[in-house]
């Protein structure tokens, strides 16, 4: 009967593309259930100054990162540098989100390190982090101008990273 | 001598052991009352509710360890998720409203047991379409060999053989 040998082929051939796709991604790496939805709402007093706000408004109508950091973070330090470029690029404003971290500690590395973001939200119980569905930092979002999220990213940013995963969305998203 | 000494190791070793299984014993009665200590919440009053508590935090994967549910874990994240369900209990709402907040927030990953829907459909019933898969064609072998003829010698020795009677 034919079936008897071209069905283990045919099986190999399905088999094939699931395991390279399969065992070449990083399972710690877990898609984010937020791209091409809305940023979750959120509502926090700003990290250098309580009495004030932030939240989506903030960044409403326009292409924007929303970066998770704490100073306990190591990959966080890593990704200072760059950060700070381009905030000093002028490009895209970055908001922050001080995740389950002390406000002083925090301030003091901003202070000391130098502070790229327009402004950071500080969320010491890490309640708004599980709306975000953060599970360690840092974590980067990269939002539209209508709030949607574009991307997400889970490790310290680079400029490969960043011209690879940011800029064309970016593009593409002010294009529209 | 080396081979005397050789010999002497084990009842050294023997009388060491049990000096060693007591240190272990007592160093296990004392951190014995550490190991709750990972949650550090209170207690639900009502049984019913601290059970559905239990059985919730014992299915949700902690994301920041992954391979340790939330109940297991002492990493901040599942502190949090703990806190948050222990609240969500609270406040009334069902177990299937938690299993969402975790999913729309986490994905189905979160979940130890995924739910039976969308994406998660090729999950539960690959293992039950395989089996059958399997079982087709080990019945298929069985049945082929099932047809054939008790007697292994062929049609062509058989007849040569009562060609050979004959003659």
């Amino acid at each position: 009967m034919k079936l008897r040998y071209v069905a283990p082929v045919l099986a190999f051939i399905v088999l094939l593309p699931m395991l390279i796709f399969g065992l070449q991604r990083d399972p710690s790496e877990l898609p984010s259930p937020f791209i091409n939805k809305p940023s979750p709402e959120f509502e926090l007093p700003a990290l250098r100054d309580p009495a004030r706000t932030v939240s989506n408004r903030d960044y409403a109508g326009q292409v924007a990162l929303v970066n998770v950091w704490a100073t306990w973070c190591v990959g966080c330090r890593q990704e200072h540098d760059f950060l700070l470029s381009l905030a000093a690029s002028g490009d895209v404003p970055i908001y922050g989100l001080n995740w389950r971290d002390r406000r002083e500690d925090a301030i003091r590395w901003l202070d000391e390190l130098g502070d790229p973001y327009v402004v950071s939200g500080f969320d010491a119980d890490g309640t708004v982090g599980i709306d975000w569905g953060v599970y360690g930092a840092p974590e980067t979002f990269l939002i539209g101008p209508d709030g949607t999220v574009l991307h997400k990213h889970l490790s310290p940013l680079t400029d490969a990273i960043w011209q690879r995963d940011f800029v064309p969305k970016i593009a593409a998203a002010r294009e529209r | 001598m080396p081979s005397g000494s050789v010999i002497s190791c084990p009842r050294l070793l023997r009388r060491e052991s049990a000096e060693l299984r007591s240190v272990a014993l007592i160093l296990l009665l004392l951190f014995a009352h550490a190991s709750p200590a990972i949650d550090a919440g209170t207690a639900f009053e009502d049984p019913e509710l601290q059970a559905r508590y239990e059985k919730i935090v014992a299915e949700v994967r902690c994301l920041q360890c992954q391979n340790e549910s939330i109940k297991d874990s002492n990493a901040f994240l599942a502190a949090d998720l703990r806190r948050e369900i222990r609240r969500m209990l609270a406040e009334g709402q069902t177990d299937a409203e938690i299993y969402d907040f975790l999913v729309t927030r986490y994905g189905e990953f979160a979940l130890y047991r995924p739910r039976f829907r969308g994406k998660t459909l090729f999950l539960w019933i690959a293992p039950g379409f395989l089996i059958a898969v399997g079982l087709f064609v080990a019945i298929r072998i069985v049945r082929g060999r099932m047809a054939l003829p008790i007697d292994d010698t062929t049609d062509e020795a058989n007849a040569e053989r009562q060609a050979g009677n004959r003659s």
